[in-house]
């Protein structure tokens, strides 16, 4: 079985004139996904989780650390090899309709594919092949085919894109923010969708910012925070038994239905106080060349609290 | 990198308004779907039938003429009339307007070209390059603009004509097309950018597209009526150019243009003395030509935003 | 009563026709009162929000009337409306926080604010940095540009100067919407703070988060396609809904403690009906599993208990 595999992944991205300063988005993050496994990446803006995505995407590259699949390395993908790799991973993106080329109907997305992976195949066929993969998503061929992208709705664009991914027989995809840009009632049949899709096999990458999806829907979760991992395990022990003092303000501040915001308790308020300031953004960005990855002996690593759930320790300096 | 806690845009106002049903599209192929509706834009119409009308005179006006455009011989300072084929009426120095009214539209057209040809050709390699590239890359092209767009093209032509005893057409037309690119390659680039880095582009990259591919079949099309559009502009502001260079004395030697036309009316007192077709009859044509230019262009502008034709 | 809406109706004029995207709302709002406004896109919650205080240029005034204080608003007159922006009625737009003039200092574009509005910003000015450090902003904000502060920061410096002179009545257009939940919590209890020391008599709370309303909201409005479908306390909406959308829409929405492999949720089939040609009768009537030959007829918005107000023939019998 193919894993999907992140080992020390860091990404340094250069700002300022002329790329004088450095800013470290994504910090030593190692985990791995298995097919049939959702794992949620959550975290705030300025976590760090869209860029493993698009890191896991091959879309931006790597500046320390490897990205596997299935044992090899796909920074070192080229042309053929990458296809190939596109034709197990693929990724779904925030907004719909941003990710449809606005001059070109909807169903391009699907032609593309074809030229790309399936150039030989009979018409019949791949009319049968796309029918078949518009079933899977719930999407009726007579509403969506041969239409503009703003002649569909949000739902219907993201399901499309799920749709385009299965026409390959991907054993990944990486659902960034998905639907965080669509209505509530139809969001949750987009979700029920990826659990079918989890329970048929396939490998899912899930970021979101909204922890009730994440706890709907994935079997692990990794909380990240200013690029790094603070606390990562099943979703159950991270979200029933929150050891980070981030994680826990972060459940004690998402809005529930049942339940009224919590008032912090003030140990887990200085505890926040405290993490903000020793990981201020003067650290986050750094002069280029002078900076200190946490692999070189500065970061928190991550903890055992019990089985199958870690944290990072908090470092009281 | 955000670092404003800004996380998605709530769905704009826009999404509340039912899409309206577009009559007949459904069984288009996409070329034929875009005739469909360029046919129907009234603006674009308008604007290419007056375009092509002045086309289609310069191209056979010349064969029409009974005189040379240099020629002298006839009556000086006359009225149009049916007479020997003066239709436009003479100059003061007895030379037949229509003849030259008709070389310099052939002129106008062949300045806009090639000027805005070369302009639109350098700024789009200039601006897709910036665009895609980023970095290093467009901070060195980015400079070069700049450079290019303060040059003052006015000294620099005077100097330039000091030294050229002859000019030509095509001189002319090079100089135009070498020094109105830059504002055209800001514009691409800038375009360029907002395209990259839409996830349409990425989708692509997961398609298996090289950069090529991309920058030629994802954001050229997306641009193709900008670049057309910026052609049209370009080409109208290589005609105003043409015509104030001739205007000012720097026209091409040898030949007579419309811009010179209205130079040489103006130095023989034309307006104070009456001779109204020596020098209407150019200034209509230059506005004409470059008026429906525009008037096309946003015609166009319905025609290939599928968004913006509803509307 | 602070704000009393009667029979409004305000459609958008577009080539197509005219978009009845507010057809015939009535309700009112008590002094003291936070009332959430719920619903997906399209259900007309920002239209109505906006319309009670600018009208846009494809908005049609079509009739209704909207009283405040006891005072009619002159809700079609821009220039009449002058008179009650800013200090009767003010709002907080969508993208408010995005919308700030990243040329001006903060400071220079309160001054602005104020002087347009016939108040001194000299006069203001002991008061504005009071209520800035109520907040939690330190009033040095004043002297900077917007780029320099985080959206969290601006969402409440425009929150502050939205209720500077103490308006009647506060609009809050989505301003959660685009930030972290940590910095909702913070925004949502600014915004009831407000209330609580007399800034402002009564809010208006437009959102689609329902979950949201119920931790700041007294009572929730809850709209589907231009019309009213129920109106009750937010402990009601949640726990014990009437109308059938309400109902289905709470039931589908995920929260901290659902999982999909124990609870699967299910959305709403279909989607809401196009308003140019809105269907006749109740709205709801396509997707609804309780619809009958009576709901070709409108169904009138009506008490069904103590200020529990719902529009649906079945409920009110």
């Amino acid at each position: 079985m193919p894993v999907l595999k992140l080992d020390r992944v860091s990404k340094v991205y250069k700002v300022g004139a002329f790329g004088g300063k450095e800013l470290l988005a994504v910090r030593d993050v190692s985990f791995d996904v298995q097919p049939g496994e959702v794992i949620s990446l959550i975290g705030e803006s300025g976590s760090g989780k869209s860029t493993i995505g698009k890191m896991i995407l091959r879309l931006s590259s790597v500046t320390r650390g490897t990205i596997t699949w299935d044992g090899v390395d796909i920074a070192g993908l080229k042309r053929g090899s990458l296809k190939t790799y596109y034709r197990t991973t693929q990724g779904v993106f925030q907004d719909p309709f941003s990710s449809y080329n606005p001059i070109f109907k909807a169903d391009r997305v699907f032609n593309l594919i074809r030229q790309s992976f399936f150039p030989g195949v009979p018409r019949a066929e791949w009319q049968s092949k796309v029918a078949a993969s518009l079933e899977a998503v719930s999407l009726d061929p007579v509403q969506v085919l041969n239409k503009f992208p703003h002649q569909l709705s949000g739902g219907q664009l993201q399901r499309l894109l799920i749709a385009r991914a299965l026409l390959l027989d991907i054993k990944f995809l990486v659902a960034d923010e998905i639907i965080s840009m669509l209505d509530a009632s139809t969001r949750i049949d987009v979700l029920n969708l990826l659990g079918e899709l989890k329970e048929r096999g396939l490998g899912i990458v899930f970021i979101t910012h909204d922890l009730s999806l994440g706890n709907y829907i994935s079997d692990r979760t990794i909380i990240l925070r200013r690029g790094a991992i603070v606390e990562m395990g099943a979703t159950e022990k991270v979200f029933g038994n929150p050891q980070h003092p981030y994680t826990k303000m972060l459940l004690a501040s998402v809005p529930q239905l049942h339940s009224k915001w919590e008032e912090l308790d003030p140990e887990l308020k200085a505890q926040i106080t405290e993490l903000s300031a020793s990981q201020s953004d003067e650290q986050h960005y750094a002069d280029a060349g002078r900076l200190v990855l946490p692999s070189d002996g500065d970061g928190s690593e991550l903890v055992e609290v019990e089985k199958d759930h870690l944290a990072a320790q908090v470092r009281t300096s | 990198m955000s670092t404003s806690g800004k996380l998605a845009e709530p769905p704009d106002l826009v999404s509340e308004l039912e899409p309206p049903v577009e009559p007949d599209a459904k069984h288009m192929s996409g070329f034929r779907e875009t005739l469909h509706f360029a046919l129907r834009n009234r603006k674009l119409v308008f604007g290419l039938s007056v375009t092509l009308t002045m086309l289609l005179f310069a191209i056979v006006g010349p064969f029409l003429a009974q005189h040379g455009p240099l020629d002298y011989g006839g009556v000086l300072s006359s009225a149009p009339t049916t007479k020997d084929g003066y239709w436009f009426g003479t100059t003061m120095q007895g030379q037949d307007v229509f003849a030259q009214f008709v070389t310099g539209l052939r002129l106008l057209f062949i300045v806009g070209a090639l000027g805005g040809g070369i302009a639109a050709g350098i700024g789009m390699v200039v601006g897709f390059t910036a665009g895609y590239r980023g970095g290093v890359v467009d901070d060195i092209l980015n400079m070069i603009t700049n450079v290019v767009l303060v040059i003052p093209t006015f000294a620099l032509l005077l100097v330039i004509a000091a030294y050229l005893q002859v000019r030509g057409i095509l001189t002319e037309a090079v100089f135009i097309g070498l020094t109105s690119w830059p504002w055209a390659a800001r514009a691409l680039r800038a375009q360029t950018f907002s395209l990259v880095s839409r996830d349409f582009v990425d989708m692509a990259r997961m398609s298996g597209r090289s950069s090529r591919q991309i920058i030629f079949k994802e954001i050229a099309p997306n641009m193709s009526s900008y670049l057309f559009m910026m052609f049209i502009l370009l080409f109208g502001g290589a005609v105003l150019i043409a015509a104030t260079l001739d205007f000012i004395g720097l026209g091409p030697s040898g030949t007579i243009s419309l811009g010179m036309m209205m130079q040489l009316s103006v130095q023989n007192a034309a307006l104070q003395l009456g001779l109204w077709w020596w020098f209407v009859p150019p200034g209509l044509a230059i506005m004409a030509v470059v008026g429906s230019l525009y008037v096309m262009n946003v015609g166009l502008d319905e025609v290939f935003n599928p968004k913006l034709r509803e509307l | 009563m602070s704000l009393l809406v009667d029979d409004l109706k305000v459609y958008y004029r577009t080539l197509a026709g005219d978009v009845r995207a507010l057809d015939g709302v009535t309700f009112s709002v008590a002094d003291g009162e936070i009332m959430g406004l719920a619903g997906e896109s399209g259900c007309g919650k920002s239209t109505l929000g906006n319309s009670l205080i600018r009208f846009d240029t494809r908005m049609r005034y079509v009739g209704g009337h909207a009283t405040l204080d006891g005072t009619e608003l002159p809700i079609w007159d821009t220039l009449g409306m002058n008179a009650f922006r800013f200090k009767k009625i003010s709002i907080v737009p969508q993208y408010a926080m995005s919308a700030l003039n990243p040329t001006r200092k903060i400071g220079d574009l309160t001054a602005d604010l104020l002087t347009a509005h016939g108040v001194s910003p000299k006069q203001e000015l002991p008061e504005l940095r009071r209520r800035l450090e109520l907040v939690g902003l330190d009033p040095a904000v004043l002297g900077m540009f917007p780029m320099e502060l985080s959206g969290g920061m601006k969402q409440r410096t425009v929150m502050v100067l939205s209720t500077l002179l103490d308006p009647s009545l506060l609009i809050a257009d989505e301003i959660t919407s685009a930030l972290d939940v940590s910095t909702q919590k913070a925004v949502g209890e600014t915004l009831v703070g407000f209330r609580d020391r007399g800034f402002v008599k009564s809010l208006m709370v437009i959102t689609h988060d329902l979950s949201i309303l119920y931790q700041i909201a007294d009572t929730i409005l809850i709209m589907y396609a231009g019309r009213l479908a129920e109106k009750a306390s937010g402990e009601t909406i949640i726990s014990s809904p009437r109308h059938p959308y309400t109902r289905l829409l709470i039931s589908s929405l995920p929260e901290v403690g659902i999982r999909y492999a124990e609870k699967k949720l299910t959305g709403i089939p279909g989607t809401p009906p196009g308003l140019l040609n809105p269907p006749q009768g109740c709205r709801f009537r396509d997707r609804c599993p309780l619809a009958s030959k009576k709901c070709l007829e409108a169904p009138p918005f009506v008490e069904v208990e103590d200020e529990h107000f719902v529009a649906c023939w079945e409920e009110a019998a």
